[in-house]
């Protein structure tokens, strides 16, 4: 096998359990964004826009769909002979049981023998739950240049917002001396991003030192901080674009309807940094001619009857006549049937929301069941659900599973109430 | 049952098509919002089981060799067959351009020789038709026909049955005469421009009437030996439309716009695939107003659009008004600008305060790469 300069381990092992039943049936980098896209999609794309060309797919919670969205790469130019995708899962080992991936470096370490294979000068550490557009390359040459050990890609937070991530405290030439895990009170600014690069050498004995020390062995919390300890080279690298991590349903949301303004922060229509997806090939969408489509993105094989307004409309839509989506976002293949109104909600997959249904009505109550996950008035229906005919859905509700008309008091669903019908905990 | 495929895309347009056509092959026209014609042979092909295709080309193949650079968007990138690509070459024999449709095939015959499949289906790139290439191969051997040809009745179509290759069968479909482009036909039945036959026949026909300088698959095979052979017609009624005018084109893909064509040819069964161009989703600004209109991704809409075909990545400005046209891949509509009864070819440029005006008989085309 030809020598890899650098490897990417894309780490897609994550719930994501702040976003509720989007993640209830596949990992969190598996969640659609932006209408056709998985949030891997933007690491992926990074990669091969970047030149990397061998990517490690580290999988743990909720893996089927995530498999079969990669494949063997196609989309993003990975199905190569040489190097190329492969998806990592976690396995028996020879003789004894195996080991579930129980920190991001355990994992890494528990697959040492593929990135050894692929023999690396250097190797990338991703995660799949970000929304960017990056350049590694760049990052590589910064890592060279400085001669470091590893590189962590830093973005510049306000003070008050740094308390939430891992702070790197550097010298005036960004060189890390010191790094705290979410501090109380920050010395800096420099936000990790959890995106590294090591020098393989180094990184791989730092993963078999600790994996005696610490079962859990995490980047953030052992193997850096170890690192600094025997005096490596840390750098931080400063991204300046547009990285957003959608972990929570409100700032999932915010982050699809900055995408409608006429010129959002995020910019998807450039040609020579494309995002690459699996999306089976869809033929042009159809507006009706009565329908209204204003501030919305509309995928392709949708096929719009209704009124759509500020909203985000996966692949294979069908919007029906006189059905209204106002604000909300609606995932691959729904279907909204005629008359139904639907105002700040979020549709997962396959689900047929019934004739002249009504959701987001009423008072803003948070949610009974899961207060901290839906409170900010956004209802969410799960994957494969249905919504029968004439019903009445307030704001911050969770449906999951195909619900019939009698799981409705008086034909109504009041805010912050739930139907499961999965029997999932969502 | 196993057959060959051959997909004749080496034609030059029709001379009412140049202005779309000096860019271009007609296989390679732009249709349905992200299609191209031979998207239509090609995924029939494919969705017929048959899995070695030859594609042979000529004709200004640029674009048609882009397109197609790829075979695994049709399944067609195999070890087993797959899509073979023949453009005219140069050899110490051979020096020649291919002289007809005969002779293209001819001058690839190891593909023949060289294969194992009892039949060829012959297509051309520039019909518009879903089919299962079975049917036709099916009723051939029932038939024990030498060559089947399939044709379609056009009386009640919009196409002028003198633009064709016109058959006269008797009662049990056999081909009794064939007249090409007749002054007065002598029925209403159009040759569709298919054909199947045994892998064997076609290799000694070809070989005969090439040594006898004689070069065109319809003149010197079908019209010469149509008394010699048992040629057969195989009526096909389902949509066929081809690309031989500016109306044809533009009634191809206004028939997009109608539901049950959409759902025959992209969703329902086996569809028709292309090569993926990974935009992403079409946009909708809050002056936009998009009626009766097949968008493709990538595009940016900011104007009225009414029973018009945008393909990928077409913007148009504020208060533009777009009507009853065709807009290609990567056009630039500005602000206020009135389109109408138009073709506007990929990369075009109209500049702010515009109108370009057709009508239903003579719509206007604006040439790729214009800047108006």
């Amino acid at each position: 096998m030809r020598k890899k300069e650098m490897l990417a381990m894309l780490l897609a092992g994550g719930q994501g359990s702040r976003l509720g039943v989007l993640t209830s049936k596949n990992a969190k980098p598996a969640v659609t964004f932006g209408g056709k896209y998985k949030i891997i999609d933007f690491p992926m794309s990074n990669c091969v826009n970047s030149g990397v060309d061998t990517v490690g797919v580290l999988t743990q919670y909720q893996p089927l769909s995530l498999n079969q969205h990669i494949g063997i790469g196609i989309p993003w130019d990975l199905d190569r002979k040489n190097g190329g995708v492969t998806i990592l899962a976690p396995h028996v080992k020879g003789g004894e049981q195996g080991d579930w991936y129980s920190g991001t470096a355990n994992a890494i370490y528990q697959n040492i023998g593929y990135i050894d294979a692929n023999d690396p000068e250097y190797v990338i550490i991703l995660s799949g739950d970000h929304i960017y557009k990056m350049d590694y390359s760049k990052m590589l040459d910064f890592h060279k240049k400085n001669k470091c050990d590893v590189t962590i890609a830093v973005l510049e937070v306000s003070l008050e917002e740094a308390s939430r991530f891992g702070i790197m405290n550097a010298d005036e030439n960004d060189k890390i001396y010191e790094f705290e895990e979410k501090p109380e009170h920050p010395k800096s600014n420099l936000a990790s991003m959890g995106i590294y690069i090591f020098t393989w050498d180094e990184l791989r004995k730092a993963l078999i030192e600790d994996s005696g020390v610490h079962r859990d062995s995490d980047f953030g919390k052992h193997i850096i901080p170890a690192m600094l300890g025997r005096g490596k080279s840390l750098y931080a690298y400063r991204f300046k674009d547009y990285w957003k991590d959608v972990g929570t349903i409100e700032s999932y949301w915010a982050a699809n309807m900055e995408l409608i303004k006429a010129l959002p922060e995020f910019n998807l229509y450039e040609d020579f940094w494309k995002i690459y997806t699996n999306s089976e090939h869809q033929p042009p969408l159809y507006t009706s001619a009565d329908a209204s489509v204003t501030r919305s993105l509309i995928s392709e094989g949708c096929e719009i009857y209704g009124t759509v307004e500020n909203s985000v409309i996966s692949t294979g839509v069908v919007i029906e006549e006189g059905a209204v989506v106002k604000g909300s976002i609606i995932m691959a293949d729904c279907v909204i049937k005629k008359g139904a109104v639907i105002d700040r909600c979020i549709i997962d997959e396959h689900t047929i929301i019934g004739e002249n249904v009504k959701m987001g009505t009423g008072e803003n109550v948070p949610n009974e069941a899961k207060p901290k996950i839906y409170n900010t008035g956004i209802t969410v229906i799960g994957s494969d659900s249905e919504i029968p005919d004439n019903v009445e859905i307030g704001k911050n509700c969770v449906v999951f599973g195909k619900s019939t008309a009698d799981m409705y008091k008086s034909g109504k669903l009041e805010s912050g109430q739930t139907i499961d019908i999965g029997g999932i905990d969502i | 049952m196993k057959a060959l495929g051959i997909i004749l895309a080496g034609g030059q347009s029709d001379e009412r098509l140049k202005d779309l056509c000096n860019v271009r092959a007609v296989s390679a026209m732009p249709v349905g919002g992200s299609y191209r014609a031979i998207d239509f042979s090609l995924s029939n092909m494919a969705n017929s089981n048959i899995k070695k295709v030859a594609v042979i080309t000529q004709y200004n193949s640029r674009s048609l060799h882009d397109h197609l650079s790829s075979a695994k968007w049709w399944d067609l990138g195999r070890k087993q067959g797959g899509l073979f690509i023949f453009t005219p070459f140069l050899s110490k024999e051979n020096s020649y351009w291919f002289r007809g449709t005969a002779d293209s095939i001819y001058q690839n015959i190891s593909f023949l020789t060289k294969s194992n499949e009892p039949y060829v289906v012959i297509a051309s790139g520039d019909a518009i038709y879903k089919m299962d290439y079975n049917d036709i191969i099916n009723y051939h051997i029932e038939k024990d026909a030498d060559v089947t040809i399939m044709c379609k009745d056009m009386a009640n179509t919009d196409k002028d049955v003198h633009d064709f290759g016109v058959m006269e069968l008797d009662s049990d479909n056999r081909m009794i005469d064939f007249e090409e482009k007749p002054v007065e036909p002598q029925s209403t039945i159009a040759s569709l421009g298919i054909y199947v036959m045994k892998r064997t026949l076609l290799i000694k026909l070809l070989e005969t009437v090439v040594s006898e300088a004689r070069y065109d698959l319809v003149k010197d095979i079908i019209i010469r030996y149509r008394k010699k052979l048992k040629i057969y017609g195989y009526m096909y009624d389902g949509y066929w439309n081809t690309l031989n005018n500016i109306n044809a084109y533009i009634n191809v893909n206004m028939d997009f716009l109608k539901k049950d064509i959409r759902n025959m040819f992209l969703t329902d069964g086996a569809h028709i695939e292309t090569k993926p161009k990974d935009e992403p989703p079409a946009k909708y600004n809050s002056g936009a107003d998009a009626k009766d209109a097949l968008v493709g991704s990538g595009s940016i809409v900011n104007g009225h659009v009414y029973h018009s075909v945008l393909f990928r990545k077409v913007y148009t400005g504020e208060n533009s008004s777009v009507k009853n046209s065709v807009i290609m891949e990567g056009s630039i509509i500005g602000n206020n600008c009135t389109i109408e009864h138009a073709i506007i070819d990929k990369q075009v440029v109209v500049s702010d305060n515009k109108e370009i005006i057709g009508t239903p008989e003579k719509p206007v085309i604006i040439s790729k790469g214009t800047v108006i």
